[in-house]
């Protein structure tokens, strides 16, 4: 965790992602109800509406504050629940091997390989509309994205000289998941947990804007959703759009700056890399293209 | 040929699933569709006629197992129904002209992206800490963390209202002809322009990091070392022997990304109005006509699957090893 905070790319994901989360569980009691009519429909920004007002004469900002609220309750725990559900069967897949590892692999990839977004909206259809609708369609089309990564791994740690040992001990099968295996993977399960939340919130952001959410509610989906039914491209409001959009991107893009830095510190091999490569900058020469042979720059072929 | 066979027989198993699911999903969800579906039937039908399309629909009182049967039966002879919003004209007919911009649309960006994403990649990690090296990557990695319709909309305002340089909806211009012409061909390129660019800008990213990351490690290896020794041309060891290594896993990709680019150009056909499969099946969402979403659902998915084949044979033509195994 230190040399998680540490790395200069980590904090400032971390930083950002606090930011919204503070944004998420503080901001609606701040900017008051987001669906009052509070103004000239399609006002551009000004001192009164700092991100103008929708179709409807909504405060712009006060849907992209509130909105985070929902959008981001929703993502968190569709990552959370994929990586249960993909632990769960990824590890019993990869530990018990045989038949069991076979059926669950070929699972698996039958979901992985179906188009997510047409089975989605096609649940989604016949489901009454709502979060709890979407999350539960999000896990269901999601799970096998963690299932596949962390069954790899755990027959990777499975033939391992201390999971032979724990076998040997009399440790029940459960006690090894839970104790031996799960806990060597701790960086792997955070990935794929960011990886399933940015997953998450694009696809939910993606049906609300089709209208397959609850449009009643005030989410960064929903929102999108009015500002193109209210012809908000039409008119050239461009305000309705792009907060919203840039909030989705920003919270992204701290996701997949937490992500990368975790690959960076868990993954020995980068970790020598970039090590090797500071150091060869602090003496001032270039690597070569191939092999660790330090060369001069003048000397280089290229 | 050991290898393409057992991918052949996963595929049929998928497919089966797949087809299993649209079936069981609209039995599994709470409320009857059938019923709301004949509700709004109703209003045009005749009672007699009523029950000869829940028959061809299959919703009968028979066992589940049997109407399962049937309808696998009617899948399997490419009967997909009659829809409902555009009755009395199959589901298959609907389909199949939307399936081709579809196709069309998804083939030539996901082609696009890979070939420049991949290039990219190559020349990105031939040329580590040079300025594309540091330019790049990140621009496309913040690109591709906007939603894909989000960037389609911000494109179409841009683009398509505030410049006017391109069209801002359907497929080709209403008052031409489709035809083997040049204005019709120069109509459909225009209009797909802007879709196309925005799904190949938002994907990019990906290719070209997964490209990198494998080229780097490639050229790590013993044989890139021995290629240099021998005193080959860079341009040999760049391409025959650390593109074409490294290329391995983008082409297992190309495989993913297509169900991905087809999930997105859904969304971002309902941006453009291009008249593809996801124009029609959010159509048939709203409408509520079932027959439609199941047989989209399934040909999209069909599709997937066979454009995933397709990868799986070029693949055994890349690497001699999947051809022995």
């Amino acid at each position: 965790m230190r040399r998680l905070l540490e790395n200069r790319q980590a904090a400032a994901g971390l930083a950002v992602l606090v930011a919204f989360t503070l944004m998420a569980l503080f901001g609606p009691l701040l900017v008051g109800d987001p669906t009052a009519f509070v103004g000239v429909p399609l006002a551009p920004p000004s001192a009164a509406f700092w991100f103008g007002t929708t179709g409807q004469g909504q405060d712009v900002f006060a849907q992209t504050v509130a909105g985070a609220q929902v959008t981001l309750v929703v993502g968190f725990a569709v990552g959370i629940s994929v990586v249960a559900i993909g632990a769960f069967i990824g590890t019993a897949a990869g530990y018990f091997g045989g038949w069991i590892d076979d059926l669950l692999g070929l699972l698996i990839n039958v979901f992985l390989i179906m188009p997510g977004l047409p089975l989605i909206v096609v649940i989604a259809a016949y489901l009454p509309a709502g979060p709890v609708t979407i999350t539960i369609v999000l896990i269901f089309t999601g799970w096998a994205w963690g299932a596949r990564v962390i069954r790899s791994q755990t027959l990777s740690i499975r033939d391992r000289d201390f999971i032979a040992a724990a076998i040997v001990s009399g440790e029940s099968h459960l006690r090894i998941i839970l104790v031996e295996i799960l806990p060597n993977m701790t960086s792997l399960l955070v990935s794929s947990f960011i990886g399933a939340t940015v997953y998450a919130i694009g696809a939910q952001v993606g049906l609300e804007f089709l209208g397959l959410g609850d449009v009643s509610k005030v989410t960064w989906g929903t929102n999108l959703y009015w500002a193109a039914n209210d012809a908000a491209l039409l008119t050239g409001s461009w305000w309705t759009f792009v907060p919203t959009g840039l909030c989705v991107a920003t919270v992204g893009f701290a996701l997949a700056a937490v992500n990368s830095a975790i690959d960076e510190i868990a993954n020995p091999r980068l970790r020598a890399h970039r090590a090797f490569d500071e150091a060869l900058a602090e003496a001032g020469v270039e690597k070569g293209p191939s092999t660790p042979v330090i060369r001069r720059r003048k000397t280089s072929t290229r | 040929m050991k290898f393409l066979l057992r991918r052949i027989g996963f595929y049929l198993i998928a497919a089966w699933a797949s087809v299993t699911l649209a079936f069981i999903i609209p039995r599994l969800m709470p409320g009857d569709p059938a019923q709301a579906m004949f509700a709004r039937f109703k209003r045009k039908l005749e009672p007699e006629a009523m029950d000869a399309l829940r028959e061809a629909f299959g919703f009968t009182d028979a066992p589940l197992w049997q109407q399962y049967f049937t309808y696998l039966q009617h899948v399997a002879s490419g009967d997909l129904g009659i829809s409902i919003s555009y009755y009395p004209a199959s589901v298959g007919s609907v389909i199949s002209t939307a399936l081709v911009w579809t196709l069309f649309l998804a083939g030539v960006s996901v082609v696009i992206s890979f070939a420049i994403g991949t290039w990219l990649g190559i020349l990105t990690a031939w040329n580590r800490n040079g300025w594309l090296d540091k330019i790049a990557p990140p621009i496309l990695v913040f690109l591709g963390a906007f939603p894909y319709f989000w960037l389609a909309m911000l494109f179409l305002f841009l683009f398509g209202f505030v410049l006017g340089w391109f069209p801002v909806r359907h497929a080709f211009s209403p008052d031409l002809e489709p035809g083997l012409n040049l204005a019709f061909m120069w109509s459909v390129t225009t209009h797909a322009f802007l879709p196309a660019g925005t799904i190949v800008l938002a994907t990019l990213g990906g290719w070209l990091l997964s490209m990198r990351n494998t080229m780097i490690g490639v050229l790590d290896e013993d044989y890139t070392l021995l290629a240099r020794a021998k005193g080959l041309s860079e341009r040999r060891i760049m391409f025959n022997y650390a593109a074409r290594n490294a290329l391995l896993p983008n082409v297992t990709g190309f495989g993913m990304a297509l169900g991905f680019v087809v999930s997105g150009s859904l969304l971002t056909e309902i941006v453009f109005s291009y008249p593809g499969q996801g124009y029609l099946l959010i159509q048939a969402v709203r409408s509520l006509d079932y027959p439609l979403i199941q047989g989209l659902f399934l040909t999209i998915t069909l599709a997937v699957l066979g454009a995933n084949l397709l990868v799986d044979i070029v693949y055994v033509w890349l690497d001699p090893r999947a051809r022995r195994g």
